[in-house]
C-alpha cells in the first residue's frame, strides 16, 4: 500500500481524520481524535502491515502531543499517528488491545509522564521500582528539576513484587540483578511448581540512567556523547541514528565519503557484535574451545575497528553533518582483509558446530517464539528474523544509500535458539559483503559538511546490529535539545522475551538468554 | 568431539605476554591524553574542547586529569593544536590512601577471585571485563577468577556509575564479602560519573556508595588496563603515576 492509497483508505472510514503526506520526507502525518486512535492503529498494525516503532510523549505549553510512528516497506513510508489532549486532561484510550508491541510504551509513559491509558492491563512498577520511588514522581515532566536535590526514599525491604502463579506448591525463583558471572544487572522472577518455569517476569530499569531526561537543554554535539555511550556495545549504531535525525532537522546532505564509511563502519559493529553474540551462545552451552575461538574473532574484530578508528567500541569518529576525522583508503583495506579472515574462520566455526550433536541438542526446539507471537510483539533484529518476520529497516527505508547496495536479509522459520543463531552466522557474511561494495565504492572527498542548527524534530533510524533503532530529536530555537526520544530494539526484544522461557527447563534458560543477545543497557537507557 | 581438541590445538597460542613482558599488538587500546607545553590561546582552547574538564592550564602547561577522559577525540581530532596521546594501557592508580589503607594484604599473594557488579554500565566495561577470560588475556594464568558469589571473593570489581536502583545491591554485596577486601572501580564512569554524572539518578562514580581501593581510567579501559588494575590491587604491579601518596604500593611490588 502507498501512500496516496492509504489517505483514501482512511479518508473512506474517519472523514474527520486529517491526513498530510509530506513527499519529501516519506512521511504521512495523520491528526485524530482520542476517540478514533485504538482503531486507527490497530488497522495500520493488524491489516496494512505497518511496524510499530515508537510512542513519543511530547509536553506542549498547553497539550500532550503522543506521536505514535509506524513504518512498512519503501514506499507505504513512515506514518505518524498524532493525538492531543490538554494538559490537565491526562487519560488516553490505550492502543495495546490491537497493538500489543506498544505495551511498554504506554507503560514507560505512564511511570514517567503520569500519564493514564484506559484498558491497558497492567500498569505501575515498570521503570520507577514501585520499592524505592514515591508514587506521582513524575520525572519527564517540564516542571520536574533533574538538578534540584531529590531525597532518596529508603528502600522498603517488605516489597514484593507481583506473583502471578497461585496454584499448589508454586514458587518464586528469583534471579538477579547480581547473578552468575559477567552479566549486567536484570532481576528475573521465574515463576513454577517445579521443572518447567510456568511464568517469567524480567524487572528491569536497575540501570536507568534518565538519558533522556539528561539529554534536555543540552546541545546535540553534548548530546552525541550520550546517544554513543548509553549503550555502548552498539554505539555506533546509536551515534549514527542521533546524527540522521538532526541532519535531517538541519536539512543537510552529507559528503558521498562520510556516507560509505559511515556504512562500513556500520557493518563492522555488525560483524563484531554478533561475534560476541556467537561466543556467548557457545558459552551459555559449555562448549569450551567453541568459547574461545569465538572469543579469539571478537578480541581480533575489537582490535580492528580499534586500529581503524582509534577506539575499540568506535566512540569519538561520527560528528553531525559527517565524520570527526577521514579514515585513510589504506586503512580501510587492512580492516577489510582482516575482517575477510574473521570472517573465514567464523565460518569454519560454523561449519563444527552444525555437526556437533551436543551443542545442537541443547539449541534446537529451545526458546521457540512462534510468528504470529513476533509479529505482535513487534520483535526486531536478528530475533524477529528467526520467527519469519523478515523487516530489516537497511531495506524497508533505507539510510545512508543502502539501496543502492546488495545484499540479502537471511531469514528462518522455525524461531528457535539454533534458528537464532543461524540467522546470526548468516548476517556476518552479509555484513562482510556490505563492507567489500562499500569500500569498491569509497571515493576521495570531505567527509564532515558544516551544519546550521535551527529548530525542528526528526525521527532517525538505524538498524543496530540488534535490530531497529529509533532516535526522535526536537531543537528548540537556540538549537539545544528539547525533546530526545530513545527506542533501543532490547526495549521491544526484551517485551517479548518471556515468549521463549516458558514452558521451558530451568537449564535451559542460559541457552535462551544468550540466543536472544540482550542488552540490558540499550533496553533501560 | 575429537575435532574440537585438534582444532583447539591447532590454534596454538595467542596468549599476550602482558604483565611478563609489554604487548605491542595494534588496536588493544584506545590510548590516553597527556599533558603538555602550549601557549595561552591553544591551551585554552584545548581547555575549552573537552566536554569533561580533562585539561587545565597553568603557567604554559596544560595538565589533563585522566580519570575523567571519555575517549571523545576532540582534543585531537579536527582541532589545530591537538594534545599529545598516549598509546599505553597501564593506568590504574591507587586512590588517596586517607580513603583507605593500602597495605599489603599476604592472603592476596595466591589466586584471587574476583566479584563483578554491574551498576549501571553502557555494556563496554563489561565486554572488556568478559574479554580477560578469552585467550587473548587469560587472566586464569595469573591466578584471577571470577566468582559469581561475594562470599568467595577477594576483590569486588565495580563497572559503571552507580545508578540509584543498583545502589543497594552494590551495597549488600559489599557487605557480603568477606575481610579482607578490596573494590577495583573500573572505567570513566564508576570514577567520575563520565557522560551520565549529571544525570539525577546516578551518583558520581563507586566512590560515592563504597570504599575504592584501585581506579582503572578509560571509557572502556582495555583489559590489560583492567589486568593491570587487578595486580595493582594485590600488590603485583606498580600504579601508573609514581607519585608520593602511592609509592607504598611500589615497595610491596618490590617485596615480592
Amino acid at each position: 500500500m502507498n501512500r496516496t492509497e492509504l489517505k483514501e483508505q482512511i479518508k473512506q472510514r474517519w472523514p474527520d481524520v486529517r491526513c498530510d503526506v509530506d513527499t519529501a520526507s516519506s512521511m504521512c502525518e495523520v491528526k485524530c481524535s482520542r476517540a478514533v486512535l485504538p482503531e486507527l492503529c490497530g488497522r495500520l498494525f493488524l491489516e496494512w502491515n505497518f511496524s510499530f516503532a515508537s510512542l513519543i510523549v511530547e509536553e506542549g505549553a498547553s497539550e500532550w502531543q503522543l506521536r505514535y510512528c509506524f513504518y512498512g516497506e519503501q514506499e507505504a513510508g513512515w506514518v505518524h499517528v498524532l493525538a492531543t489532549a490538554q494538559l490537565a486532561e491526562k487519560t488516553f484510550p490505550s492502543i495495546v488491545k490491537f497493538v500489543h508491541a506498544a505495551d511498554w510504551h504506554e507503560r514507560e509513559a505512564e511511570d514517567l509522564f503520569g500519564l493514564h491509558f484506559e484498558g491497558h492491563p497492567r500498569l505501575g512498577d515498570f521503570i520507577l521500582h514501585d520499592d524505592a520511588w514515591q508514587e506521582s514522581v513524575e520525572p519527564m515532566r517540564h516542571h520536574f528539576d533533574p538538578h534540584a536535590a531529590m531525597l532518596h526514599r529508603k528502600p522498603d525491604a517488605d516489597w514484593r513484587p507481583h506473583r502471578v502463579v497461585q496454584e499448589a506448591g508454586a514458587f518464586v525463583m528469583p534471579v538477579g540483578p547480581k547473578f552468575s558471572g559477567v552479566t549486567e544487572s536484570v532481576h528475573f522472577l521465574l515463576e513454577t511448581v517445579g521443572e518447567d518455569v510456568i511464568r517469567s517476569t524480567p524487572r528491569l530499569f536497575y540501570k536507568w540512567r534518565a538519558i533522556e531526561k539528561l539529554a534536555e537543554g543540552k546541545t546535540p554535539d553534548e548530546v552525541l556523547l550520550i546517544a554513543e555511550r548509553f549503550a555502548a556495545t552498539t554505539a555506533f549504531a546509536h551515534g549514527l541514528a542521533f546524527c540522521q535525525a538532526v541532519e535531517k532537522i538541519c536539512d543537510v546532505k552529507i559528503p558521498t565519503r562520510a556516507q560509505i564509511l559511515r556504512i562500513f563502519v556500520a557493518e563492522l559493529e555488525r560483524l563484531r557484535q554478533h561475534a560476541g553474540a556467537i561466543q556467548e551462545i557457545c558459552e551459555s552451552t559449555a562448549l569450551v574451545v567453541a568459547t574461545s575461538q569465538a572469543g579469539i574473532f571478537e578480541e581480533d574484530l575489537l582490535r580492528i575497528s580499534g586500529e581503524l578508528t582509534g577506539h575499540r567500541y568506535l566512540f569519538g569518529l561520527l560528528a553531525l553533518g559527517g565524520l570527526r576525522c577521514d579514515l585513510p583508503n589504506d586503512a580501510c583495506r587492512h580492516a577489510l582483509k582482516k575482517s575477510q579472515d574473521a570472517l573465514k574462520q567464523l565460518n569454519e566455526l560454523e561449519k563444527r558446530l552444525r555437526v556437533s550433536s551436543s551443542f545442537l541438542d541443547r539449541l534446537e526446539e529451545v526458546g521457540i517464539v512462534t510468528h504470529p507471537n513476533a509479529m505482535a510483539y513487534g520483535l526486531l533484529g536478528p530475533i524477529a528474523r528467526a520467527s519469519g518476520l523478515v523487516r530489516d529497516l537497511r531495506k524497508a527505508q533505507p539510510y545512508l544509500g543502502y539501496e543502492d547496495i546488495e545484499f540479502d536479509v537471511p531469514s528462518e522459520q522455525e524461531g528457535d535458539g539454533y534458528a537464532r543463531l543461524r540467522i546470526l552466522f548468516a548476517e556476518t557474511k552479509q555484513s562482510v559483503r556490505i563492507m567489500e561494495q562499500a569500500f569498491a565504492a569509497l571515493q576521495n572527498g570531505s567527509v564532515r559538511e558544516p551544519l546550521q542548527l535551527r529548530a525542528g524534530a526528526a525521527l532517525g533510524w538505524v538498524e543496530a546490529p540488534r535490530g531497529g533503532t529509533f532516535h526522535w530529536v526536537r531543537l528548540d530555537q537556540s538549537g539545544r535539545i528539547a525533546r530526545y526520544r530513545v527506542v533501543t530494539p532490547s526495549f521491544a526484544n526484551w517485551h517479548g522475551f518471556h515468549l521463549a522461557v516458558e514452558k521451558f527447563a530451568f537449564q535451559d534458560f542460559p541457552i535462551m538468554l544468550s540466543t536472544f543477545d540482550l542488552s540490558v543497557a540499550e533496553n533501560d537507557r | 568431539m575429537s575435532q574440537w581438541v585438534i582444532n583447539g590445538l591447532r590454534t596454538g597460542i595467542k596468549t599476550t605476554a602482558y604483565p611478563r613482558d609489554v604487548e605491542g599488538a595494534a588496536g588493544v587500546t584506545p590510548g590516553l591524553p597527556c599533558s603538555g607545553k602550549f601557549d595561552a590561546a591553544s591551551g585554552k582552547e584545548l581547555v575549552d574542547c573537552c566536554p569533561t574538564q580533562v585539561f587545565t592550564q597553568l603557567n604554559g602547561t596544560v595538565s589533563a586529569d585522566t580519570r575523567r577522559c571519555i575517549h571523545c577525540y576532540r582534543c585531537v581530532r579536527g582541532i589545530e593544536h591537538p594534545v599529545g596521546w598516549e598509546q599505553t594501557y597501564e593506568w590504574a592508580t591507587v586512590r588517596a590512601p586517607s580513603n583507605s589503607p593500602n597495605d599489603f594484604i599476604p592472603a592476596f599473594k595466591q589466586s584471587i577471585h574476583i566479584c563483578v557488579v554491574d551498576a549501571g554500565d553502557c555494556g563496554a566495561c563489561l565486554n572488556e571485563v568478559k574479554q580477560l577470560n578469552n585467550p587473548y588475556y587469560n587472566m586464569h594464568r595469573l591466578g584471577f577468577f571470577i566468582t559469581p558469589s561475594p562470599r568467595h571473593a577477594d576483590v569486588l570489581l565495580v563497572v559503571g556509575p552507580v545508578t540509584d536502583h543498583m545502589r543497594v545491591a552494590l551495597k549488600k554485596t559489599y557487605d557480603a564479602m568477606p575481610t579482607p577486601k578490596r573494590v577495583v572501580a573500573v572505567g570513566a564512569c564508576a570514577l567520575t560519573g563520565g557522560v551520565f554524572a549529571e544525570s539525577f539518578v546516578c551518583a558520581k562514580g563507586v566512590a560515592d556508595v563504597l570504599p575504592v581501593d584501585v581506579e582503572v581510567p578509560g571509557n572502556p579501559p582495555p583489559p590489560l588496563a583492567i589486568l593491570h588494575g587487578l595486580l595493582l590491587a594485590v600488590g603485583r604491579k606498580p600504579p601508573a603515576s609514581l607519585a608520593p601518596a602511592s609509592s607504598e604500593i611500589k615497595t610491596n611490588a618490590m617485596k615480592l
